[in-house]
């Protein structure tokens, strides 16, 4: 009687458990559908919605006043170019230059471990409060917004991002590349900078791609350093339209030919993203780094 | 190269100083009261929270929305985040993995303001259309949700477009964690005749607690700091309500909308002090998530993400 008991309690317990191992499979493929689905969804809308306001004008035409139809983005792709560059001046030498100390000449050093944790921190910290600082910092009466504040605040984002993938790229380097070197007698400073460094290039480089993409992006940062420009304007010292800026004015307005402009330039900036992290991935899996081994 | 290491401290130290040096007028106007108190309107009894013109300012409003559209992404983004992590790790099959993996990769690459741009003309329509109704009917005698905003835009939508956005984030670094666990806890786990879901929550979310708190923290400290995409979906009021359907401000939003044409110095330094708020509290907990993080990994095996 009692073991009958204890046997029929142990089926229901087993059974209970087989259906809690299906059920809890079932939540699991349901919510990566469930978070895949939004994805889906926004980059179709956003090819659909693109492609369809996609046209020569939106490369070669600056913005027609507001409530005409057609004209482009020509301006803002030039601004968004123009503070990119700036942006890149300022952040990739610095973060590679940080990379390499933190993979190589400090290396496991306590200051290498405080600059790797406050470029993780510095990562987290909010787009806007860059701009801020930034803002703080250049934005006087007298050189109101700027493309050169705007360029600032994007190379200052780029820093910790950048050091943090060359340290990354720079760690995947078999320890033997340098083992030989070191062997033949060359100096360490010459060791890092013409062989482990050109062995990681490839790698370096597209981390400097996906900082950036990352940037390329950024909006908040720019809106009171850059601050827009609905003409024509390469100086440095005068306010310029960028990309992100423009999508967000755009979204804000009445006009539906505004917002076909905006999907066209989120488009523009997405196609430009997705290149630099396939970019990104194609090289860390294909394993490009192990060439050397 | 040691220069521009310690270029990175120097940009903290910049940033924190920067900031200070902005928000001077505001702190020694309204010190700490800035986030704790309000003014009161002597005549309507109502609380003024925010009025540039007679220069009443305080961060409450704010605090509040960013608290709220905060919890409530990470409401919706925690258990699905946990689900795709578990399932990239250890139901997926080989062939789907990279696939997957890349697609949250590339959510994590969209930039804000395209989120915000699809959820202004995809999301907020379908919370105005089908949703909101929907929680006002079901729901709204918690007192949560009421109809008096008809806009579709709120604190809800803002949480929703957060949620997708920290997904990846969480995601991924849980997936990190819980590759990091050892395979032998695997095996012990399913050598006693444990099913895969027990082997998932006693060897494998049980070892990863920890990094998957900090992976937790890092997304909250992602939402909080987020500024485009919920600027242009959480409707821009400067009053506390309750409906989590109403229109709000985060304190990342009214920079955004403010700082560009600020009315005076002393509202110029109340936005620079909210946002010198912003800056120690996503410092601290992106730390500490950090911290939580390296805990669990370290000793693994260097990886790129």
């Amino acid at each position: 009687m009692d073991e009958s008991k204890q046997k029929s309690d142990y089926v229901f317990r087993s059974r209970a458990r087989a259906w809690i191992d299906g059920a809890a499979t079932g939540l699991a493929i349901a919510s990566t559908v469930l978070v895949v689905m939004p994805l889906v969804a926004i980059f179709i809308y956003l090819v659909y919605k693109g492609a369809s306001s996609l046209n020569l004008d939106f490369f070669t035409q600056i913005p027609k006043p507001e409530g005409e139809s057609g004209g482009g983005m020509a301006n803002a792709i030039l601004g968004s170019a123009i503070l990119l560059g700036l942006a890149s001046l300022i952040g990739v030498p610095i973060g590679i230059g940080g990379g390499i100390f933190l993979a190589e000449f400090g290396r496991g050093t306590k200051l290498a471990e405080a600059v790797r944790f406050t470029a993780d921190v510095l990562n987290g910290v909010p787009s806007i409060v860059m701009g801020m600082a930034v803002y703080a910092l250049v934005v006087t009466p007298q050189m109101p917004f700027s493309a050169l504040a705007g360029g600032l605040a994007l190379g200052i984002m780029m820093i910790p991002t950048v050091c943090r993938t060359t340290e990354e790229m720079l760690l995947m380097v078999p320890h033997a590349v340098r083992e030989a070197a070191l062997a033949l007698g060359v100096p360490n400073w010459r060791s890092v900078l013409s062989i482990t460094v050109k062995t990681a290039s490839p790698g370096i480089i597209t981390g400097c791609m996906l900082a950036f993409a990352r940037v390329a992006g950024e909006t908040a940062p720019l809106i009171f350093t850059a601050f827009g420009n609905a003409f024509w304007s390469t100086s440095l010292t005068r306010p310029i339209a960028a990309l992100p800026l423009e999508i967000y004015k755009y979204a804000n307005s009445p006009y539906d030919d505004q917002h076909r402009q905006a999907w066209a330039g989120a488009l523009v900036l997405i196609v430009l993203i997705v290149l630099a992290v396939s970019l990104v991935r194609w090289v860390t899996s294909r394993g490009v780094l192990k060439g050397a081994s | 190269m040691v220069l521009c290491a310690l270029s990175i401290f120097g940009i903290v130290a910049l940033i924190a100083a920067e900031l200070m040096r902005g928000s001077n007028l505001a702190w020694s106007k309204f010190g700490l009261g800035f986030f704790l108190k309000t003014f009161i309107d002597p005549f309507s009894h109502q609380p003024n929270y925010w009025d540039p013109v007679n220069e009443h300012f305080s961060a409450l409003p704010f605090i509040y929305g960013t608290l709220v559209s905060s919890f409530l992404a990470l409401l919706m983004a925690v258990p699905l985040a946990i689900g795709v992590a578990v399932f990239l790790t250890e139901m997926c099959p080989q062939a789907l993995r990279g696939p997957l993996a890349f697609l949250t990769e590339l959510l994590a690459a969209i930039p804000s303001v395209i989120y915000g741009l699809w959820a202004m003309f995809v999301l907020v329509p379908l919370m105005r259309e089908y949703v909101n109704p929907l929680l006002v009917k079901t729901l709204g005698w918690t007192g949560f949700f009421d109809d008096t905003n008809p806009t579709g835009l709120g604190f809800l939508t803002s949480g929703v477009i957060l949620a997708v956005m920290i997904l990846p984030i969480i995601s991924s670094l849980t997936r990190e964690v819980m590759v990091a666990v050892p395979h032998s806890q695997r095996e012990a786990v399913l050598a006693l005749g444990a099913t895969r879901w027990e082997m998932i929550r006693m060897g494998v979310l049980r070892n990863a607690r920890i990094g998957i708190v900090g992976a937790i923290i890092l997304g909250l400290g992602r939402a909080l700091g987020e500024t485009m995409a919920v600027t242009m979906v959480i409707g821009n009021s400067l009053d506390i309500q309750r409906s989590l359907l109403a229109n709000g401000n985060t304190m990342a939003s009214v920079i955004a909308n403010q700082y560009a044409e600020a009315s005076n110095d002393l509202h110029l330094s109340a936005l620079t002090e909210i946002g010198l708020a912003l800056f120690f509290v996503t410092i601290i907990v992106n730390g500490l998530a950090r911290i939580l993080v390296w805990a669990v990994t370290r000793g693994a095996p260097a990886r790129v993400n």
